[in-house]
C-alpha cells in the first residue's frame, strides 16, 4: 500500500472492490427507480389539492414525473460519457486530425468533437492548438460545432423523453450540419479573418506529457467527478426547463401551439432559430421544453430548429471565441450553422 | 524555490488547482512561487490545449482537469 495516510485531500479514498460493487449497485438501483416513476409521480401529484385533469394538475404531474426522470438520465449519461471520454484527450485528437488532410477530416473531426472531453472555457486554447498544428480551419469548426450539437446529454435525454425516432433524426442531422458547416467554411478561405495575433502565432509544441496510465477505477472516478461537476452545475437549468415544459404542457392550448409552431406558417422555423440563439441554457434544460412542445402538436421541423439553435449556437461561446475570431468570422460561423438548421427545419416541416 | 504556473482561463477548476498547489506546497513545507496564466496567447505559446494545466520550473506536468494531490506532491518534491 502507498503511504497516503497524511493526505488530507484523499481521506475518503475507497478500496477498488468497493467501486466494482458500488457502481453496478447504484446503476441497478437507479434503473429500478426509473421503472417506478409513473406510479411514484402519480402518488405525489395526488397529494396536491387540485383535480388531476385540471390545467394545474397536468402541469404538476409533468413536473414531478420529469424532474426525477431527467436527473436520473442525466446522471447516468454523464457518468458513462465521462468514463468513455477518459480514453480521449484534446492532445490525442489533435494528433489524429493533424495527419488528415483529405475530405475525411470533416466527419472525423465531428466524431471526435463528440468523443473528446473539453469544456467551453478551454475552447480558445484548444482552437489555437488545432489551428497552429496545421489543422484546417474548416475541420476545426466541424469539431467545435459537433461537440455541443450532438452531445451525449442532448441525445440521451431526447431518447428518454421523446423517443428513439426523433433522437436518431437529431443525431443524423446534427452530425451532418457539423460536418457540412465545417466543409463550407473550409472552402471559403477564412484564415484571413482570424485575429491577427492568432494568424502570426507559431505556437510551441504541446508539452509531450507522459500519458497517464489510468486503471478502470481511475476512469470510474472520472465518471463520478464529471457527474458531481456537471449535474451540480446544470440542475438549476433542468428545473427551469422542466418548469417551462410543465407550464406549456398544462396551460398552453393546442390550437394556439399549432398556430405558432405548426408546420403551416413559413416563418415559424426562422422565428424558432431567432428565439433559440440568445437563449442560454443547455441540452438538459431545453429537452423537457421540446418534449412539451411536441406533445402539444408543435411541428417537428420547427421544434428541431429551436432545439438545435439553443444547443449549438450560444452567445457566451461566441463571446469566448471573440478572442481568436474577428466579428466577421463569428458572423459567418453563425450564418452557416443557422442556414443548416433552417434547412433541417424546413425539410421536416415539408416532409411531415 | 520552484516556480509553478497554473494555466487556465479563470474557471472554477483553475482556482481549485491553484488552491491545491498551495496546500500541497505547505504540506510539504516548501515555498513555491505560483503564477496564474490566463491570457490565451501565453497559453498557446506554452502549448496548452486543455485547462487547467500545470508546469513546474518551465516543464509541463499536467493538462486538462484538477490534478491529483499525490501527483502534485511528486512533481513539487522532485
Amino acid at each position: 500500500m502507498t503511504t497516503e495516510t497524511h493526505d488530507p485531500i484523499h481521506h475518503h479514498r475507497a478500496p477498488d472492490w468497493l467501486w466494482y460493487v458500488g457502481v453496478p449497485l447504484v446503476a441497478t438501483l437507479g434503473w429500478l427507480i426509473y421503472g417506478q416513476l409513473i406510479p411514484m409521480s402519480e402518488w405525489v401529484t395526488a397529494l396536491f389539492p387540485v383535480a388531476r385533469d385540471s390545467h394545474t394538475g397536468e402541469a404538476i404531474a409533468f413536473f414531478v414525473y420529469d424532474v426525477p426522470k431527467v436527473l436520473l438520465l442525466l446522471t447516468g449519461i454523464v457518468f458513462v460519457t465521462g468514463v468513455l471520454r477518459s480514453w480521449f484527450s484534446p492532445e490525442k485528437t489533435r494528433a489524429i486530425l493533424a495527419g488528415k488532410r483529405q475530405i475525411w477530416g470533416y466527419p472525423l473531426a465531428a466524431l471526435l468533437g463528440v468523443l473528446t472531453p473539453f469544456c467551453s472555457c478551454s475552447s480558445v486554447p484548444l482552437f489555437i492548438g488545432f489551428v497552429s498544428a496545421g489543422i484546417p480551419l474548416g475541420v476545426t469548426f466541424s469539431f467545435l460545432i459537433a461537440g455541443p450539437m450532438v452531445g451525449p446529454v442532448g441525445l440521451g435525454l431526447l431518447y428518454g423523453l421523446v423517443g428513439w425516432q426523433i433522437a436518431t433524426i437529431y443525431l443524423v442531422f446534427g452530425f451532418s450540419i457539423a460536418t457540412l458547416s465545417g466543409f463550407v467554411m473550409g472552402r471559403m478561405g477564412l484564415e484571413r479573418y482570424l485575429q491577427d495575433w492568432v494568424r502570426d502565432l507559431n505556437a510551441g509544441p504541446t508539452g509531450d506529457l507522459p500519458e497517464a496510465r489510468l486503471t478502470l477505477v481511475d476512469r470510474l472516478k472520472i465518471g463520478v467527478e464529471q457527474v458531481r461537476e456537471i449535474v451540480g452545475k446544470v440542475w438549476i437549468w433542468v428545473l427551469i426547463g422542466i418548469g417551462i415544459g410543465a407550464a406549456i404542457h398544462g396551460y398552453v392550448p393546442e390550437d394556439m401551439m399549432l398556430r405558432i409552431m405548426g408546420g403551416e406558417a413559413w416563418w415559424s422555423v426562422p422565428a424558432a432559430v431567432t428565439v433559440g440563439v440568445p437563449m442560454y441554457t443547455n441540452a438538459a434544460g431545453v429537452i423537457p421544453i421540446v418534449e412539451a412542445l411536441l406533445g402539444k402538436g408543435a411541428a417537428l421541423g420547427t421544434t428541431l430548429a429551436f432545439m438545435m439553435s439553443v444547443i449549438a449556437l450560444s452567445l457566451p461561446e461566441m463571446i469566448i471565441l471573440k478572442q481568436v475570431l474577428t466579428l466577421r468570422l463569428i458572423a459567418i460561423f453563425i450564418a452557416v450553422v443557422a442556414a443548416g438548421i433552417l434547412a433541417t427545419g424546413y425539410l421536416f416541416n415539408f416532409l411531415l | 524555490m520552484k516556480t509553478v504556473k497554473v494555466y487556465g482561463p479563470g474557471c472554477k477548476r483553475c482556482d481549485a488547482t491553484e488552491a491545491l498547489v498551495k496546500q500541497v506546497a505547505s504540506d510539504l513545507g516548501i515555498t513555491v512561487e505560483i503564477e496564474k496564466v490566463s491570457d490565451p496567447k501565453s497559453m498557446a505559446m506554452a502549448g496548452v490545449m486543455s485547462t487547467p494545466a500545470v508546469s513546474v520550473d518551465g516543464k509541463m506536468v499536467h493538462a486538462g482537469g484538477l490534478p491529483e494531490a499525490a501527483h502534485l506532491k511528486q512533481w513539487l518534491s522532485a
